[in-house]
C-alpha cells in the first residue's frame, strides 16, 4: 500500500531529514513509526502526505507515484487519505458535525451523505450526542475523537496520525490507539507516529524506528527493544 | 473505498458550493456591520467622485444643447458706409438661402450697448464721434464648418465689409472643454478605480490571514484551490456590490441637495431646465462595476496570498 524506495530528504538548509529510507507497508497493516524528536517521524510524514517532496528516491502509495504527483492532483491525492494531527486541528468557529464534515464539503459530496457519514464517523468515535456542540468546550480526548471522526469520514484507505496521543493521558491514549486499532480491524491502513514507546509495545504491532533520519529497526518488538 | 461521486452529484455540490459560499459571504460581510460598512464606505466615496462629475458633465451638455453648433457671424462693416446702401446689403443678405437670420446693429445701438455693459458711459460720451461700427450679425443655415468658411470667404469679398469674425470659437472651446472634462473624468475613474481595487485587496489579505487556520485545515483535508478561494472571491463581490450601491446613493443625494438651487437658478434665466439624477443606468453600471473591481481585486488578493498558505 506505501513503498518507500531510497528516499532521501534534505532541507534547503542542508540538513539531511531523511537518509536513504525504504519501507513498506501492506494493504490493512497497523504500523507504528517512532523515534526521537528530530529523527525524521515528521518529515516522513509530510511526504507520505504530500506536504514535502522526496529529494531522491520514489513513494509509492495505492500504486500512484508521489514524484510524479502534478501541485494540481495534491488534493485529490489527500482525499484517500485520513490525516489525524497532535493538535487535532479543529475549527472554532463551527460545530463538531461541520468540522467532521469538512473533508466531504470539500470532496462536493451532496448533503444527505454527509449527514449519515458524517454521523456515521461520530458515532464510531462516541461522540454522536455532541455533534451540535463547539469543539472548543470538549475536553481534550474528545477533541482527538472529533479529530479521528473528520479523518475517517471520507472512508479513507490509509489513516495516518502524527502524536495522536501527545498530549492525552495514558488511559485516554490507551482509547485512542484501541480506535485506530477499530478501524484498521476493517481493512484501513494505519499509520501513526508516537513516541509513547510504552504504549505502542502493549499494542504488539509493527513498529519503523528513526534515528538521525534513518530506519534502524523494523519490527514487532518486545517490550525491551522497544526502549533501545 | 473512497467517497466516490458521481458527475451529476458533483456539478449540484458545485453549485450548492457557490449558493452557500455567496450566502456566507453576506453573512460574514453583515457580521461585522461597522468595518464592512467602513470598506464599503470607502469604496463608495471612490466610486461617487467621477460619478458625480460624469453625471455633472452629461447635465452640462444637456443644459448647453440648446447653443450648441449654432455660431454666429458678425460682419463689420466700413464705418463710411452710407445707411441706405447698408440697408440694402442687409436686405440681400436676408434672401440669401445660406442665412438664416439677419440681425442689423446700428453704430449707436451697438454704442449703447456698450456703454451699458461697460459701465463706461461717461467716458465714451466725452469721445467727439461714435468709434463703432455698424454691424450685421449673420445666424447661418448651415452650420458645417466648410459651409461656413464659404460663407464668410463671400461675406470678406463684399465691398461692404470691413472684417468679418465667425464666431466659431467659443463652441469649439465649449466643445474642448466638455472633452477635457470627460477626460479628467475618465482619467479620475480610473485612478479611483484602481483606489477601489487596493482597498479590497489589503480587505480579503485580512480575511485570508484571519483564517489562516481554516485554510491550512481544508487544504490538508483535500480542497482545490478553487474551493480555498471562492469564500475569498464572494467576499470581494459582496464589498464591490454594497460600495456601489452606497455610491448611486451618495451621488443620488447630492444630486438631491443641489436640484432645488438649480431649479431656481435655471427659472431666473426663464429655462425649464432641471438636473437629471442618476437613474437606473448609473445604479446598475455602479453597483455591477464595483462587483467585478471587487472581484478582481479579491482574485488579485487571493492569487498571492493562498498560494503562500500551505501546510508545513
Amino acid at each position: 500500500m506505501i513503498t518507500f524506495d531510497n528516499v532521501n530528504k534534505r532541507y534547503e538548509s542542508g540538513q539531511d531529514a531523511l537518509v536513504r529510507v525504504s519501507l513498506e507497508i501492506e494493504r490493512a497493516e497497523m504500523v507504528f513509526l517512532t523515534g526521537h524528536s528530530g529523527a525524521g517521524k515528521s518529515t516522513l510524514l509530510k511526504l507520505l502526505t504530500a506536504i514535502e517532496r522526496p529529494t531522491r528516491g520514489s513513494i509509492l502509495v495505492a500504486g500512484q507515484n508521489l514524484n510524479r504527483l502534478r501541485n494540481g492532483q495534491i488534493p485529490y491525492y489527500r482525499r484517500n487519505l485520513g490525516i489525524v494531527f497532535q493538535n487535532h486541528q479543529l475549527l472554532f468557529d463551527r460545530s463538531v458535525f461541520d468540522n467532521v464534515a469538512l473533508p466531504l464539503a470539500v470532496a462536493g459530496c451532496n448533503k444527505r451523505e454527509v449527514g449519515r457519514r458524517v454521523r456515521a464517523a461520530l458515532d464510531k468515535v462516541g461522540l454522536l450526542h455532541k455533534e451540535k456542540q463547539n469543539p472548543i468546550v470538549l475536553s481534550g480526548g474528545e477533541q482527538q475523537r472529533v479529530g479521528i471522526a473528520r479523518a475517517v469520514v471520507n472512508k479513507p484507505a490509509i489513516l495516518v496520525a502524527d502524536e495522536p496521543t501527545g498530549n492525552l493521558d495514558p488511559q485516554l491514549s490507551a482509547e485512542i490507539m484501541q480506535l485506530f486499532a477499530d478501524f484498521n480491524a476493517v481493512g484501513v491502513t494505519v499509520l501513526v507516529a508516537s513516541h509513547d514507546l510504552e504504549l505502542i509495545a502493549r499494542m504488539k504491532r509493527r513498529v519503523l524506528t528513526l534515528q538521525a533520519g534513518q530506519l534502524i529497526y523494523d519490527g514487532i518488538p518486545s517490550r525491551e527493544a522497544a526502549y533501545t | 473505498m473512497t467517497a466516490h461521486t458521481g458527475v451529476g452529484d458533483r456539478w449540484h455540490s458545485w453549485l450548492s458550493h457557490h449558493r452557500e459560499m455567496a450566502a456566507e459571504s453576506l453573512r460574514r460581510f453583515f457580521a461585522t456591520p461597522l468595518a464592512s460598512a467602513m470598506t464599503a464606505l470607502v469604496i463608495a466615496i471612490a466610486l461617487a467622485l467621477p460619478a458625480s462629475l460624469q453625471l455633472g458633465l452629461v447635465n452640462f451638455q444637456r443644459a448647453v444643447a440648446g447653443w450648441d453648433g449654432q455660431p454666429q457671424i458678425s460682419v463689420f462693416l466700413h464705418k463710411e458706409a452710407r445707411d441706405s446702401a447698408v440697408q440694402s446689403f442687409a436686405d440681400k443678405l436676408r434672401a440669401d438661402p445660406a442665412i438664416a437670420e439677419v440681425t442689423y446693429i446700428s453704430p449707436e445701438d451697438a454704442l449703447a450697448e456698450f456703454q451699458q455693459a461697460s459701465g463706461l458711459g461717461d467716458a465714451l460720451a466725452g469721445l467727439g464721434a461714435n468709434p463703432l461700427p455698424a454691424v450685421l450679425l449673420l445666424r447661418p443655415r448651415d452650420v458645417s464648418g466648410e459651409q461656413l468658411e464659404s460663407l464668410a470667404q463671400r461675406l470678406r469679398d463684399s465691398a461692404m465689409t470691413d472684417s468679418v469674425v465667425l464666431d466659431m470659437a467659443w463652441v469649439q472651446r465649449l466643445a474642448q472643454l466638455t472633452e477635457l472634462g470627460k477626460r479628467l473624468s475618465a482619467g479620475l475613474a480610473l485612478l479611483l478605480a484602481l483606489g477601489v481595487l487596493l482597498v479590497v485587496v489589503n480587505t480579503i489579505r485580512l480575511h485570508i490571514e484571519n483564517r489562516r487556520e481554516e485554510i491550512l485545515v481544508v487544504k490538508l483535508v483535500g480542497a482545490t484551490d478553487a474551493f480555498v478561494r471562492r469564500p475569498f472571491l464572494y467576499s470581494g463581490i459582496c464589498y464591490g456590490f454594497f460600495g456601489g450601491l452606497l455610491a448611486w446613493l451618495l451621488v443620488a443625494t447630492g444630486v438631491a441637495l443641489l436640484a432645488g438651487p438649480v431649479a431656481g437658478l435655471s427659472s431666473s434665466y426663464g429655462s425649464a431646465y432641471s438636473l437629471s439624477g442618476p437613474g437606473i443606468t448609473y445604479l446598475l453600471g455602479l453597483t455591477a462595476g464595483a462587483a467585478l473591481l471587487g472581484l478582481i481585486g479579491a482574485w488579485l488578493a487571493v492569487a498571492r496570498h493562498i498560494k503562500a498558505i500551505e501546510p508545513k
